[in-house]
C-alpha cells in the first residue's frame, strides 16, 4: 500500500491534498447543527448532476417534443419517474440547503473578515443557482415552464434603450420559443454546471486557507500548541465526516419523505398549471415563479412603475439580491457571533428574517391591494436592514468575547 | 549581449501592448460566439401576416390568434361598451386614456379614439394580447361589476393574472397598475368585411 501511495506522491499530491482538506484539517470543535448544511449542499450538487446526466438521455430539447419527452420519462422509462423526481425534490432542497447555509452565516458573521471572499464566491453559487434552477423549470415545457420564462425574460426587456434589442437577442426570437428552449438547455446541462462546480471548489479552497467560523465567531488559529495545530481544532476527518453522515441521514428521512409521498408538495415543489403543456394564447390564472424565487419576485411586483417603465422594480428587485454581497462591508459590529451581539442587531436579524419570509409567502399569492400594502412593507424593513447595518452594528453593548470555543 | 541592462520600461510597454492587441483579439473572436443567439433568418421569415375569418365571431365573443408568435384578440364589443368606453367615470380612471403620453407609440395613426378601432369597424377590437408589464396575456373579464376587480368601479376589460394589471376593453390601462403603457394595437385591416388581416395597415385612398 505505501509503496503505491509513494508512486502516486511522487507524481500527483494525493496525500497532501487529503491531509490538507480532511485528515489534517483543524475545523473548531464546537460546531452545531447548522454546520450540516455545508455538506449536504455537495451532497444535493452530486445528487443532481447524476440524476441530470440520465434525464439528459431522453429528454427532448425541442419545442414540439420536450413535453411529451418529460411525460415518457415519467411513464415509459423504467424508473425515470424517480430519475425526474429525485431531480424535481433536489432543486427546491438544494434552496432549503442553501438558505440555512446563508442563514448560518448570518447567524454567526461568517461572511466577517477574513471570510470576505468566501461570502462573495457563495454569493455567485447562489446567483448561479437561481439562473440553473430557472433554466431547468423551462425545460418540460409545462404552462409555469412557458409563462415563468416569458416574465423573467421579460425582466431584460425593460431595461431602458436597450432593452427590447436585448430581449430579443437573449430569445433568439420574437417571443418564448423553441429558440430560447434550446439555448437554455445547454446553458442548463452544460455551462452553468460547469461554472457551478468550479465556483464550489473555489468557494472551499478559500474556505480552508482561511479556516473554518464555528458558533463562537472565535479564531481558533490565534490559540495554538507546540505542533502549531489550533487547540480548539478536530481534524475534519474523521470527526466531522462522521458528524456529516448522520446529518445526511436526518436529510435522507426527510427528503425521501417529500421524494415519495409529496413530489409535487402541493404545487410548492411542481407547480399544478406545469403539468399542461406550454400555451402561448393563455396565461394561467394564477402564476408564480417557485418558491425559491418568491421573496425576489414580491420586490419586483411592490415597486410601482415610474417615468412609465417597470425599469425601477427591476432595478429593485435585483438590488435586493446583489446587496446581500455587500454584508462583509455594511457590518461594523466589533464580534461575529450572535452570542455577543448587540441587542440591536437581534432585533434587527429578527426583522429582516420576518420581511424574508413573508415577501417569500406574498410572491405565491395573487395581488390584492392588501399584498401590494404588506409586500411595500416588507420590502422596506428588507432593504432597512442593510441600508441602516453600519448604523445598528456599531451602537448598542456586545458581550465580551471569549479567547477560546465554549462547550 | 548579455551586458544589456534590463529596460524595465520597455517591458511593461511590451506588455501592455500584448495585453491590448489580445483584449481586441478576444473581442473580434466573441462576436461570432454572441451573434449565434440573435433571431435566425427562419425565426425572422415567421413574421407574416395573418388572416382571421371573423364571420361567426358573435358580439362578446374573443377569439385568440398567434401573429409573431405573440396571441392577438379580436372581439366584437355592443353598442353600451362603446358608449362606456368614452363615459368620464372610465376616463378618468386611466392612465393615459387618449394614448398620447408614454403608450403613444402603442398604437396606429389610424384607429379612432377612445374605441382604438378601425373607423366604420368601431365595434371589432384587435389588440396584442401581451401586458405591457411583463409580457403575461391577461384574462377577458367583459363583465362590470366584477365583485374580485373591484366591484362598481370595474366597467368590464381584461385582467393579468401575473401582476395584477388592469385594461379597459379598448386595451388601455388602468392608473396605478404596473403595467406601464395601453396594450399594443397591432396595424390591421380589412379584407373584406369578414377577413381581417393583422400586420397589414389599411390601403389609404
Amino acid at each position: 500500500m505505501n509503496k503505491k501511495q509513494n508512486w502516486i506522491d511522487q507524481r500527483f499530491p494525493l496525500t497532501k491534498t487529503w491531509n490538507e482538506h480532511l485528515a489534517k484539517y483543524y475545523a473548531p470543535r464546537n460546531f452545531n447543527f447548522w454546520y450540516f448544511f455545508g455538506s449536504l449542499a455537495i451532497l444535493v450538487l452530486v445528487l443532481q448532476l447524476v440524476t441530470g446526466i440520465f434525464l439528459t438521455m431522453y429528454f427532448k430539447p425541442d419545442a414540439a417534443n420536450a413535453f411529451t419527452s418529460v411525460e415518457y420519462i415519467m411513464r415509459d422509462v423504467e424508473w425515470g419517474w424517480l430519475m425526474r423526481y429525485l431531480h424535481s425534490t433536489g432543486a427546491s432542497a438544494f434552496f432549503v440547503i442553501i438558505y440555512f447555509h446563508m442563514y448560518r452565516g448570518l447567524l454567526y458573521g461568517s461572511y466577517k473578515a477574513p471570510r470576505e471572499l468566501i461570502w462573495l464566491l457563495g454569493m455567485a453559487l447562489y446567483i448561479a443557482l437561481m439562473a440553473e434552477a430557472f433554466m431547468g423549470y423551462v425545460l418540460p415545457w409545462g404552462q409555469m415552464s412557458y409563462w415563468g420564462a416569458q416574465v423573467i425574460i421579460s425582466l431584460f426587456g425593460s431595461v431602458p434603450v436597450i432593452g427590447p434589442d436585448l430581449l430579443v437577442w437573449i430569445l433568439g426570437d420574437y417571443a418564448v420559443g423553441d429558440p430560447a428552449l434550446t439555448r437554455f438547455f445547454s446553458l442548463h446541462v452544460v455551462a452553468l454546471p460547469l461554472i457551478l462546480v468550479v465556483l464550489v471548489f473555489l468557494h472551499i479552497v478559500a474556505l480552508h486557507a482561511v479556516g473554518s467560523n464555528n458558533p463562537d465567531g472565535v479564531e481558533i488559529k490565534k490559540t495554538k500548541d507546540k505542533d502549531g495545530i489550533p487547540k480548539d481544532g478536530i481534524p475534519f476527518h474523521p470527526y466531522y465526516t462522521v458528524k456529516d453522515i448522520m446529518g445526511v441521514f436526518v436529510f435522507l428521512i426527510i427528503f425521501c419523505s417529500v421524494l415519495f409521498y409529496a413530489p409535487a408538495l402541493n404545487g410548492y415543489f411542481l407547480e399544478h398549471a406545469n403539468f399542461v403543456e406550454a400555451n402561448p394564447l393563455q396565461t394561467p390564472d394564477h402564476i408564480a415563479p417557485l418558491w425559491y424565487l418568491t421573496p425576489f419576485y414580491s420586490v419586483l411586483r411592490a415597486i410601482p412603475p415610474m417615468f412609465g417603465s417597470q425599469f425601477p422594480g427591476v432595478l429593485a428587485m435585483f438590488v435586493a439580491l446583489l446587496i446581500l454581497a455587500a454584508l462583509p462591508w455594511l457590518d461594523r459590529s466589533p464580534v461575529k457571533s450572535i452570542r455577543y451581539r448587540s441587542s440591536p442587531f437581534k432585533w434587527a436579524l429578527g426583522v429582516f428574517v420576518i420581511s424574508f419570509v413573508v415577501l417569500g409567502w406574498l410572491g405565491m399569492e395573487p395581488v390584492t391591494p392588501r399584498n401590494v400594502l404588506l409586500a411595500r412593507i416588507c420590502t422596506f424593513l428588507y432593504f432597512a436592514f442593510f441600508i441602516l447595518m453600519p448604523w445598528y452594528t456599531s451602537i448598542g453593548k456586545t458581550k465580551e468575547v471569549p479567547e477560546r470555543v465554549t462547550e | 549581449m548579455s551586458e544589456q541592462t534590463i529596460d524595465l520600461k520597455k517591458r511593461r510597454f511590451l506588455t501592455q501592448a500584448t495585453s491590448v492587441v489580445g483584449a481586441v483579439g478576444v473581442g473580434f473572436v466573441a462576436w461570432p460566439f454572441l451573434s449565434t443567439w440573435k433571431p435566425t433568418a427562419r425565426a425572422k421569415a415567421a413574421g407574416v401576416p395573418v388572416d382571421v375569418d371573423i364571420s361567426k365571431l358573435e358580439t362578446g365573443q374573443l377569439v385568440r390568434v398567434l401573429w409573431r408568435k405573440k396571441p392577438v384578440w379580436i372581439f366584437k364589443r355592443d353598442a353600451e361598451t362603446l358608449k362606456s368606453l368614452e363615459s368620464e367615470s372610465l376616463l378618468k380612471v386611466l392612465t393615459d386614456p387618449e394614448g398620447s403620453g408614454n403608450s403613444k407609440n402603442q398604437q396606429p395613426k389610424y384607429v379612432t379614439p377612445n374605441y382604438r378601432s378601425i373607423e366604420g369597424k368601431e365595434e371589432l377590437a384587435v389588440i396584442v394580447g401581451v401586458c405591457t408589464h411583463l409580457g403575461c396575456s391577461p384574462t377577458y373579464r367583459p363583465e362590470p361589476g366584477a365583485a374580485d376587480l373591484g366591484g362598481d368601479s370595474w366597467k368590464g376589460g381584461f385582467y393579468c393574472p401575473c401582476h395584477g394589471s388592469k385594461f379597459d376593453l379598448a386595451g388601455r390601462v388602468y392608473a396605478g397598475a404596473p403595467a406601464p403603457t395601453n396594450l399594443m394595437i397591432p396595424p390591421y385591416s380589412f379584407v373584406s368585411d369578414t377577413l381581417i388581416r393583422i400586420g397589414v395597415d389599411p390601403v389609404t385612398s
